[in-house]
Order: structure tokens, then C-alpha cells, then sequence
């Protein structure tokens, strides 16, 4: 154990619960995990196997129940609420796999929200959304509303709106599980791409051939990290 | 975030949802009109009783013969007694008290005006050259001295019997006596139901005699100051309970007391309106906070999402706190100019009603607007901002 130089994130006995009925769900059932920066991993496993529990663990979404979890080396449990919220928004990044856009905003203003939210000028705001809307392709989208744009489109729009603060880590939960092939191809690049330039990418999926891209390999069942490849 | 940028995310989610936004604005609205114009309507009609009695004399004490009691009925007649007359001698008397600036005795009857072969019943105000200061008339041409056989026209009367404007020095005949013209009032127009244009005026003893009586019907007196008109009322009763053999058998009464009264009443009937139209103005506030629950309600998703993407709660809560500061901006204006707007057709459908709204009225009406839009906001608020981001993007 020596802090953050052993890994950027730091899960330790995290454990998640819930309760359905009379019936207790264990999500999460014991997850020791260690991330370093940069790394690309993929977490795959049936159906329930707790994949999506531990994207929110990770992403601050949600609050484990028991277990420490270590972002370079600080207990995220301690901070509090505006600090978290300062967590998701300048060094986490999630990306879903229904996107999540808001309806009313084109694809500028979804893009632009992290940067209203962290109180950035509107001159910089849109110098950086217009060059993250050329760099996914989407220039002469940006005035479209999300429901103007094809899946693929609008997976794209999500990512740049998750990056545009250039967080160090990017999670995604399924993020090709709502496009065909081709499309689902291209947001894999994108993702990738990020990835290679210095990026954490951490991304579930059912896609056992996406699954295999990733350098680490990360297999649940029940709740449990059951394996774990490089 | 910056306040700035919270004000346009609050204003463009607004927009969205037009119509929903519309029908707050319209209820907020509705109240503050209401506000406005009750309270103008209230407030015009205290206006005008106060004017009136204005216009009647500044400072004025009345004589009354008669004793009105509040137990009820007049002593004297309890007694078997007739109330003594007032007489002018009793005027002359008063005249001389100190604090007294000035006093009118006054006779009133119904007589027959005839000239150059004209003929109309008129009614005779009979006084003395104080008559006209002291009940606010002037004279636009000529000068009333009440020396024997003066006559003043009302400004009416006068251009029925001399439409050329030659009145002043022409004779005329009132009842079986004959005056001379000395001059003509101004327009005055209507004062306590009286309409002062349809008058004349005569020194009192020429009206004592056509109506062959020697008493008076009122004895005016104006005091020489506000502060003067209780110690001038006071001294009057003792002057004509001493005249009148001990018998307290006058009234007096003052502008002052029975304006008083009815600014008492006419301003706690604005207040209850106010209070009335205010309701309203909380109901619409009620409105206010269903909407705004059924906003948090239908944007869960958003609020997951904004939260997901690290706003913290305070920005969530400040979004949805602007959104009804918007909303009752937005009802307060509006509301305010319907308000404006409803004040102006009372005046031009009743022009004798001063019904502007009071700045207060219109500054509470917005500001409960402000506030009741902004309480009804806090509960929304804040429980938008304690959604759960994983829950509220599940939409759960
Ligand atoms: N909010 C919740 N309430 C109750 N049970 C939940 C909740 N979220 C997840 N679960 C349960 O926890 C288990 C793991 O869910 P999840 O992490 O979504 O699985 P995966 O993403 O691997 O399909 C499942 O059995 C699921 O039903
Ligand atoms: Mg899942």
C-alpha cells in the first residue's frame, strides 16, 4: 500500500446493497479494485452482475454502502457534496448508453453545460465547444436538438459534453449497447482516441469483441470482481 | 455557476414549457391586477368623500339649532321644551370669539327667480359677504358686499337668465322682493349632492325676510386653525348655552371629526379589499408551487443528468429558485399593468372617482407576488435539488 503512486483509483471491500422487498441485493459484494492512469479497461459479465453499480461507485453516481474508495489517494467519502459535485465535473467524466442529452439544448448547448456549470466566460465556452464539436465531426450539427441527430450522433455529443472538461478518467456504461455496429464502431474510435491520449477509459459492456479491445479485462458475477486480465 | 448563466438556463427552461409558464404568469398576474385595482377603487372612493368635505371650507364648525343626543332624541323635546331658534344675534356673538377667523350665518329656502319675463324656482342660500370664503365659492364676475338687495347667481342661473353674460346689474325678482344683480359664481360644480351652480345668494336678512322667519338654519364658522376647531367648539357651546337662558339646545359639529370617520372606515374598506385581493395572490402562489412540483417532477431526468455532470445541489436548487423568481417577475409586471390599466377604465367610466392605485398597494402586490412565487419555489427547489443522480437519470 503505497497510496496514490499504486493506482489513480482505490476501491477497498466497496459493498453495495439493496433492498427488493423482503430480499436483499447484494450489487456490490466485496469489490477491491486498483485503476492507474491512463490505463484502458474493459468490465464485462452477465446480466445483474453489479457492472453498471460500480461504474456509479466510480463515478460518484452512488454511494457504497461499505469500503473505501481512493481517488489519488483521497477518500471520496470525506468530501463534501459541492467538492463531489467539483469531482464529477472537472476529473470523471460517465458517459450512458441512452446519452442522456437534454432535449430542449442542441448539441452546443449540451456540450457547453459542464463549462456554464464550472463558471467558465461564454467567449471560452464556445472556443472549446466548437473545437470539441469539429473534433467528433459534428461542426455543422451544433445548432440540431438531439432528436435531429441519429444514435451515433448523439452518443458523439454525449462524449464531447463528459470530456470538455478533460477529465482523467472517462466512464462508460454500455456506450454502444443503443447503436448498430458501424455507429457503435465509431464511437469505440472516439473513445479510443481519447484514450491514447492520456484518458483512463473504463467502459462496461456486452460486447465481448469491444470487451476484448481493452488492454485490462475485467470479468463480474454476483457482485464479485471473478477476473482480471492484462 | 455564474448568476448570469443561471438566469438564462432559467429563463430558456421557461420558455419551453410556454404554455404551462403562460398560465402562471397569468394567475400571478390576475392577483396583483386585482391588488391594484380594488385597492384604487377603495382608495379613489376615500378620495373623493375627503374631497368632498374639502370643498366644502377648510376648518369649518357648523351650528346646528337642536340638540342631537347620542342617547337619543332631543332633551328639549323630552322635556316638553322646543329648542330656542338660532338667531343672527347668536352669529354676531360667535363672530366675536377668539379663534374665530371668520363666521356665516345662513338661511336656506326655495324661491321664485323672475326676469325679463323668465320664471324658475331656485334655491336661496341667504348670507353675509363671509359666505362665500368660508364654503370655498368664488365669484367670477362682480362682488357680494350682502349689502340690502344683492343677489349672486349661480353660474347656471345666471346664463339661463342672461345668456349674453350681461347678468351683473340687471334686476331681477325673487319671490315678491326685488335685487340687483352683483355678481356671478364660478363653476363649482357638484359638493355634497349640492350642486352650488343652480343657487343664488343673499345678504341673510333679505332671505329672513322673504321667508318671514328670524331664525337661521346654520351658523358656519371657520376657525383659525386646525388646532383651534375643538377650543372654537368648545367656547361656541358655552357662548350659546349662556345665551340660551343655560339650555344646551345647539349642535356642533365639525369637518374635521366626521371626516375623520369616514377616512377610518373608507380606509379599513380598502384594506379589506387589499386583504381579499391578496388571497388571491396566495392562491396563485399555491399555483405556483404545483407547477413548479410537477416541473421537478417531469425533469428528473435533467436534474439526474445536471447532477451527474456535477452541478452541485445548491446550483439545482438556485435553477429552479430562478425559474419562479422569472415566473412572479413576469405576474408582478404584468399584473401591475393590468392593475394600471383596470384603474384607468374606472376613472374614465366614472370620472368623479379619483381612482389612482396607492404606490403601497401596487409595491405590495408585487412584492407579495415576488414572495409568495419564491416560497411556493423553496420546497420545489429543494427537493429537486436532493434528487438522487442515479435514481432521478433512471427516472425513478
Ligand atoms: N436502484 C436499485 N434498486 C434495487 N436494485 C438494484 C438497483 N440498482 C441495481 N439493482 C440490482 O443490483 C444488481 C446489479 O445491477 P446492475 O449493477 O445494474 O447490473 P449490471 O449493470 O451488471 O446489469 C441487479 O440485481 C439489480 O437488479
Ligand atoms: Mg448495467
Amino acid at each position: 500500500m503505497t497510496g496514490a503512486a499504486a493506482g489513480m483509483i482505490r476501491l477497498e471491500g466497496i459493498a453495495r446493497h439493496f433492498r427488493m422487498g423482503d430480499q436483499e441485493v447484494r450489487a456490490l459484494d466485496g469489490v477491491d479494485l486498483a485503476i492507474d492512469a491512463g490505463e484502458y479497461v474493459s468490465i464485462m459479465g452477465p446480466s445483474g452482475s453489479g457492472k453498471s453499480t460500480l461504474l456509479n461507485v466510480l463515478g460518484l453516481l452512488d454511494r457504497p454502502d461499505a469500503g473505501r474508495y481512493l481517488l489519488d489517494g483521497a477518500d471520496v467519502a470525506a468530501l463534501s457534496e459541492p467538492a463531489q459535485a467539483q469531482v464529477r465535473r472537472t476529473r470523471i467524466g460517465f458517459v450512458f448508453q441512452s446519452f442522456h442529452l437534454v432535449a430542449r439544448l442542441t448539441a452546443f448547448e449540451n456540450i457547453e453545460l459542464p463549462l456554464v456549470l464550472e463558471g467558465i466566460a461564454p467567449a471560452e465556452r464556445r472556443r472549446r465547444v466548437e473545437a470539441a464539436l469539429g473534433a467528433i465531426g459534428l461542426a455543422e450539427r451544433a445548432h440540431h436538438t438531439p432528436n435531429e441527430l441519429s444514435g451515433g450522433q448523439r452518443q458523439r455529443v454525449a462524449i464531447a459534453r463528459a470530456t470538455i472538461l478533460q477529465p482523467a478518467v472517462l466512464l462508460a456504461d454500455e456506450p454502444t449497447g443503443n447503436l448498430d455496429h458501424r455507429t457503435g464502431a465509431e464511437v469505440v474510435a472516439v473513445l479510443e482516441d481519447l484514450q491514447r491520449r492520456g484518458t483512463t477509459l473504463i467502459v462496461v459492456t456486452h460486447d465481448r469483441e469491444l470487451g476484448a479491445r481493452a488492454q485490462r479485462r475485467i470479468a463480474m458475477r454476483d457482485g464479485r470482481v471473478v477476473g482480471d486480465e492484462r | 455557476m455564474k448568476l448570469r448563466d443561471t438566469l438564462a438556463l432559467s429563463l430558456a427552461s421557461i420558455a419551453s414549457t410556454r404554455t404551462r409558464s403562460l398560465l402562471i404568469v397569468l394567475a400571478m398576474a390576475l392577483g396583483v391586477g386585482a391588488v391594484v385595482v380594488l385597492t384604487a377603487l377603495g382608495e379613489g372612493a376615500r378620495r373623493y368623500v375627503v374631497d368632498q368635505f374639502a370643498s366644502l371650507g377648510t376648518n369649518l364648525v357648523i351650528v346646528l339649532p337642536g340638540r342631537a343626543e347620542t342617547s337619543g332624541g332631543l332633551v328639549g323635546a323630552a322635556l316638553g321644551q322646543t329648542p330656542r331658534d338660532l338667531t343672527l344675534d347668536d352669529a354676531h356673538a360667535i363672530g366675536q370669539l377668539p379663534g374665530v377667523r371668520r363666521h356665516a350665518p345662513l338661511n336656506v329656502g326655495a324661491a321664485e327667480l323672475a326676469s325679463g319675463g323668465r320664471l324658475r324656482e331656485v334655491t336661496v342660500l341667504g348670507g353675509n359677504a363671509e359666505l362665500l370664503p368660508i364654503r370655498h365659492m368664488s365669484l367670477s364676475r362682480g362682488r357680494f358686499t350682502a349689502g340690502s338687495g344683492q343677489i349672486v347667481l349661480g353660474r347656471v342661473i345666471a346664463q339661463e337668465f342672461f345668456p349674453d353674460g350681461s347678468a351683473v346689474g340687471q334686476r331681477v325678482r325673487l319671490g315678491d322682493r326685488r335685487f340687483r344683480v352683483s355678481g356671478v359664481l364660478s363653476e363649482q360644480g357638484e359638493s355634497m349632492g349640492f350642486n352650488t351652480d343652480e343657487v343664488v345668494i343673499v345678504p341673510v336678512e333679505d332671505a329672513q325676510a322673504l321667508f318671514n322667519t328670524e331664525t337661521l338654519f346654520r351658523i358656519l364658522i371657520e376657525a383659525d386653525s386646525r388646532a383651534a376647531i375643538e377650543p372654537v367648539k368648545r367656547a361656541t357651546i358655552r357662548l350659546l348655552t349662556l345665551r340660551h337662558d343655560g339650555e344646551e339646545d345647539v349642535t356642533v359639529i365639525t369637518q374635521d371629526a366626521v371626516l375623520a370617520t369616514f377616512d377610518r372606515i373608507l380606509g379599513a374598506l380598502t384594506l379589506a379589499v387589499a386583504g381579499i385581493a391578496a388571497i388571491s395572490l396566495a392562491v396563485a402562489g399555491i399555483l405556483v408551487m404545483n407547477v413548479m412540483l410537477v416541473a421537478v417532477a417531469q425533469r428528473t431526468a435533467e436534474i439526474g443528468l445536471l447532477k451527474a455532470i456535477g452541478a452541485p445541489s445548491a446550483d439545482v436548487r438556485r435553477l429552479f429558485f430562478a425559474e419562479a423568481l422569472w415566473l412572479s417577475l413576469a405576474g408582478g409586471a404584468l399584473g401591475f399593468a393590468i392593475g394600471q390599466l383596470g384603474s384607468w377604465g374606472l376613472r374614465l367610466a366614472y370620472p368623479a372617482l379619483p381612482a389612482w392605485p396607492p404606490v403601497w398597494a401596487s409595491a405590495a402586490g408585487i412584492a407579495t407576488a415576488l414572495v409568495t412565487g419564491v416560497l411556493a419555489s423553496l420546497g420545489p427547489a429543494a427537493r429537486a435539488a436532493r434528487l438522487d443522480p442515479v435514481r432521478a437519470l433512471s427516472g425513478k
